[in-house]
């Protein structure tokens, strides 16, 4: 075993923890004296291993991000967008996306600074695009449960799509569907102190905590659901819908994602069990786009921006988008599993 | 001295808001919080990311929930007692 297999094998797919939840499984049913079945033990195990590995890929992932992102408050990021043009605007604005602290409540008065330093909205679309869909967790959630090679093509058509979609709106000169108290205000960038050490260290422990505590739940169910959908759907009825042979899979499933919100956390448990289930890896990942980067709630606060023309351009760009990348990543299963 | 919290009320918000109170609370403070939550008024401190911590007419800091201890090293950074 080479040391980049042992890495990855300790502490992406933590197999040791799998090893662990049997063991512990095995020693609690003989101290009680329960008679599980094989069976049953074979379930039990799995939700233990699936649920501590992704508290512990979360709790870790997300320190690590919010140090990160201390460094690149949005006032710095449009600071550092300005001073590029055209496509490598663009393709900046997409990579600082993936690293810029960003939630939803907060797409307005984004939308005003990045606008008022100048910014075509066009790179304000992609970042809005990227930050969602790319991130940090993403990719290791991704290496962790499927494998780097996906990992890696994820971020890359990711990339792409926020690139090239709001290259897209540039090109159709849009600035008339953004509401135009956008573009009166005269935003005078405050200056802020630099974080110490320790204040960066103390936000990225909060930061944790508050995800862990607002999203535990929801792990756990997706879990539940994606050890249902693994124990009792019968392959059938899943590839009825999603199954590799029909046409409409990827749209179907994008379809379905767009108005669910939800965590990366908490869908890649599902994302698996289709996955095991016979689902098109192309065709879990257009749900897992789907999902991360449209939702309603993000959509509502996006509408206080634009005029529904372009919240309706915007969508449906980031919907074929999802459905191409969805539709390659079928096509070329075979290259990645 | 007035405290503001700047944000449409995302839990984001909220959580702020509840340390700010912890940390008055520790330091033994009584002072008014004022809760800005239009978005027009909320624009007008040129906040690029909520939620936003301003103490008087100063914005101290925008897009973290900063955590209690945080908030009091704020208030005896600023002269606060």
């Amino acid at each position: 075993m080479n040391i980049f297999t042992f890495i990855n094998e300790t502490f992406l797919k933590m197999t040791w923890l799998k090893d662990g939840a049997g063991f512990l499984l095995h020693f609690i049913a003989e101290l009680f004296n329960l008679n599980l079945s094989d069976h049953w033990i074979e379930i039990l195990q799995f939700f233990i291993y699936d649920v501590a590995k992704i508290f512990i890929l979360m709790s870790s992932l997300i320190f690590l991000i919010s140090y990160v992102q201390s460094y690149f408050p949005p006032e710095r990021t449009s600071k550092i967008l300005s001073k590029f043009k055209g496509l490598s605007a663009n393709l900046l604005s997409a990579l600082l996306g993936t690293i810029t602290p960003f939630c939803s409540c907060s797409s307005i008065p984004l939308f005003i600074g990045f606008t008022s330093v100048g910014l075509p909205i066009g790179v304000t679309f992609s970042f809005l695009i990227s930050s969602p869909l790319v991130d940090l967790a993403s990719i290791i959630l991704l290496a962790s449960i499927f494998n780097w090679k996906i990992a890696i093509a994820y971020v890359l058509v990711g990339l792409l799509l926020a690139t090239l979609g709001g290259s897209l709106i540039s090109f159709f000169k849009l600035e008339a569907e953004i509401e135009s108290y956008v573009f009166k205000k005269h935003f005078n960038q405050n200056e802020l102190e630099s974080l110490s050490l320790k204040e960066r260290l103390d936000v990225s422990f909060m930061a944790v905590k508050d995800i862990v505590t607002k999203v535990w739940l929801y792990i756990i169910i997706g879990v539940g659901i994606g050890a249902f959908i693994h124990n009792v759907v019968p392959a059938e009825w899943i590839n009825v819908v999603l199954g590799k042979e029909q046409w409409y899979s990827v749209l179907l499933a994008t379809l379905i994602g767009i108005p669910i919100y939800a965590d990366i956390f908490g869908v890649l448990p599902i994302a698996v069990a289709l996955v095991d289930k016979g689902v098109g890896i192309g065709t879990v990942l257009a749900l897992v786009m789907a999902i991360t980067t449209l939702s309603l709630p993000s959509l509502m606060m996006l509408k206080k921006v634009m005029s529904l023309k372009l919240l309706s351009i915007f969508v449906l760009i980031v919907t074929t988008g999802i459905i191409i990348i969805g539709t390659f990543f079928n096509h070329f299963s075979l290259w990645f599993i | 001295m007035i405290i503001k919290i700047l944000g449409t009320g995302c839990p984001n918000c909220k959580k702020l808001e509840a340390n700010t109170i912890e940390a008055m609370n520790q330091m033994g403070l009584n002072l008014p919080i004022v809760k800005v939550t239009n978005m027009e008024d909320i624009m007008s401190y040129d906040i690029m990311s909520t939620p936003g911590l301003v103490f008087d007419n100063k914005v101290i800091s925008t897009g973290k929930v900063l955590s209690p201890q945080s908030i009091v090293e704020l208030f005896q950074k600023h002269g606060i007692k």
